[in-house]
């Protein structure tokens, strides 16, 4: 492999890796308040990439319009699966949430089947040119969503960290009991997630299309698990975390693509998560845990 | 309880004999129903296979999710397992030309080979995966076990470029599989499953698997080695799933490793959740009602999976127990307890001493 070869991969991965580490910040969000593996959160992806579509190829829309109606629905729908169907198994077993949410997931993608149709859907890119990087070419689309993931990120970070409903987040996620005693408004915090989560999505389906440019029923199931896959080994409930663990897995995929293993791609995302589940349960930036008896 | 219901008690060997005679009676029923459809018959054979398959894969997945408590998505790996290892050692015999020759007598011992080497190779996997994956608990469980299912599918999909020969056949499928699987050999097959899940359930090792579910710690503290039993019980469960891939492959005569997707893992989750997590008796009856309730509303077989998956929501939302909850349903403890309510309003009649309703069976049985 020569070196521009190698480095065009690698922006290639850093691509795939921002919309990975989008998804995988609402993974990480919704898992570090609730501890729910929500699976429905890749089909939310999937919606959202529907609404660009139908936004910007059937009813023309300019793309600033398409992203904010995709985010709007993107949140919509992530607050209404949260009200509809995690609120009320709130006090239940994981077991039951977990089900609850492959139920969620698999509803969404058979709905949109019957909706949106089996086949898929493609559109004209939205961002076009490209320019050289030394011997490399680079394409604008992968230079947008790299800085958008990156910018997000930061954003994130900050309205975690510095804002009163960031620090209600914290708070919930640590002990959710204590946090209801201080006066923290429990339905109110665990929506906020799901509506960050669920926008982040958005803009991630927003990115997804620029890339691909297609949108299908089932696209969100694979992109969802290995968005998950990228959270957890980034560490999970981490926000740099999830996006090291986005890049580290769309960097992992554009190599193994690039020596020609591209039908093992899937296979050695899972073969990195089994061994870091393994050796390291808490991901590259997890907090260590205690179990309690 | 009074002591007038726990009176009447069936011995084992008894309860036995009546299940044997019941299973028997199923078998004729069910032997005189498609014989007695005519041209029909050939249709809800094909369907009565199917429903035997599920059955062995809810039960079999019921025993890690339901009685151990771990969620494991990989079921369709260990089927997809079972089923090539199955269906690569048939069509190495001479099976086909029996089958074709109409000798079906024949082939019974090749099935056998069959099954037993696809229960084997799929326990190994079972074993190879569970050692790692269940050092891990819940969600991560769940995602573990997901990634390991992918990898098989994708090792069975792209295996022949790296022994360079044809092994699997890749994504064109592997097809002329005898077909082995005939009425008798599920019928066969799914009973004796059913009774292995039964017996190692009631066994020591299967109180031991249960007492880990309901407090893992509390489990370990009272001496049971809960990483041998968290083990045993996903191999075993893994070995029976590579059984129903095995019969699967004999009945559908080709295997597509797309046919074995996550999906699938699904499908037989969402099977034992209606049913009732812990359950056998619900998991049977899911089975059944899931498979055949598509067919009969063919129509609507759009809605199938919208409706399968608003059921797990409502289910979950509305009754996390599933069907039958943990309940399940014992032949000889409901003999048992009819005698006993009827030898109640016999006293009752002469002299009047009351005689609650008798303990519904709370046993694993069928």
């Amino acid at each position: 492999m020569s070196f521009s070869l190698l480095i065009a991969q690698l922006i290639n991965g850093l691509q795939t890796g921002s919309v990975y580490a989008l998804v995988a910040l609402g993974y990480s969000m919704v898992y570090g308040i609730i501890k729910l593996l929500n699976f429905a959160h890749g089909d939310i992806i999937m919606v959202g990439a529907y609404m660009t579509y139908y936004a910007i190829a059937s009813f023309a829309l300019p793309p600033a319009v398409a992203v904010v109606l995709d985010i709007a629905a993107s949140t919509l729908l992530g607050v209404f699966v949260e009200k509809v169907a995690y609120t009320p198994l709130r006090s239940a077993p994981r077991l039951s949430l977990l089900i609850t949410a492959i139920g969620v997931s698999f509803l969404l993608e058979n709905g949109a089947q019957l909706v949106f149709g089996a086949g898929q859907k493609s559109m004209d890119p939205m961002i076009t040119g490209s320019f050289m990087m030394g011997r490399v070419n680079v394409s604008y689309t992968a230079i947008v969503t790299i800085v958008v993931s990156v910018a997000r990120m930061v954003l994130l970070t900050f309205v975690v960290n510095k804002t009163k409903a960031g620090k209600a987040m914290r708070a919930v996620s640590e002990d959710m009991g204590a946090a209801q005693l201080m006066g923290i408004s429990l339905n109110r915090t665990i929506s906020m997630t799901f509506a960050i989560g669920s926008a982040l999505a958005g803009v991630g389906s927003v990115l997804y299309m620029c890339a691909y440019t297609q949108a299908s029923p089932t696209m969100g199931s694979m992109l969802g698990i290995k968005a998950f896959v990228a959270a957890v080994l980034g560490g999970i409930g981490s926000i740099p975390g999830a996006m090291i663990g986005g890049f580290t897995i769309g960097i992992l995929e554009a190599l193994v693509a690039a020596v020609g293993l591209s039908m093992w791609k899937d296979a050695a995302v899972f073969l990195v998560l089994i061994v870091v589940l393994l050796f390291k349960p808490t991901g590259f930036m997890g907090k260590k845990l205690q179990e309690k008896v | 309880m009074d002591k007038l219901s726990k009176g009447f008690r069936l011995k084992t060997p008894v309860r036995y004999i009546i299940n044997t005679a019941v299973t028997v009676l199923i078998w004729a029923l069910l032997t005189a129903f498609i014989s007695g459809s005519g041209i029909k018959g050939e249709y809800y054979r094909g369907i009565l296979i199917t429903v035997g398959i599920n059955i062995i894969l809810a039960t079999s997945l019921n025993v890690v999710c339901g009685y151990l408590g771990q969620l494991p998505l990989g079921h369709a790996g260990f089927m997809a397992v079972g089923a090539y290892a199955g269906a690569i050692f048939m069509k190495s015999t001479p099976a086909a030309t029996l089958l074709r020759a109409g000798n079906h007598a024949a082939v019974i011992p090749y099935v056998i080979i069959a099954v037993i080497i696809s229960a084997l190779v799929a326990g190994v996997f079972g074993l190879l995966i569970g050692i790692p994956a269940l050092r891990l608990k819940g969600d991560y469980l769940a995602i573990i076990t997901l990634g390991f299912g992918e990898i098989i599918r994708v090792v069975i999909t792209n295996i022949d470029s790296v022994l360079g020969f044809k092994f699997t056949y890749g994504a064109s499928g592997l097809a002329r599989i005898p077909k082995f699987t005939s009425l008798n050999v599920i019928f066969v097959f799914t009973a004796i499953c059913l009774f292995l899940i039964h017996v190692f359930m009631k066994s020591r090792h299967g109180r031991a698997v249960l007492s880990i579910r309901d407090n893992e710690i509390a489990a370990e503290s009272v001496g049971i080695n809960t990483t041998f039993y968290k083990t045993t019980a996903f191999v075993f469960s893994a070995m029976l799933a590579g059984v129903a891939g095995c019969l699967y492959a004999g009945y559908i005569g080709s295997l597509y490793p797309s046919n074995f997707k996550f999906m699938k893992s699904i499908e037989i989750l969402v099977m034992v959740v209606l049913g009732g997590m812990g359950s056998m008796l619900g998991s049977v009856i899911s089975a059944v009602v899931l498979t055949i309730l598509p067919e009969m509303l063919r129509s609507f077989s759009d809605y199938r999976m919208v409706v399968y998956s608003l059921a797990l929501v409502l289910m979950m939302i509305f009754r996390p127990k599933g069907l039958m909850g943990t309940y399940d349903f014992s032949l000889g403890s409901s003999i048992e307890s009819a005698v006993a309510w009827m030898r109640g309003l016999f006293r009752r009649k002469g002299g009047g001493s009351p005689a609650g309703p008798a303990d519904d069976g709370k046993e694993a049985g069928r």
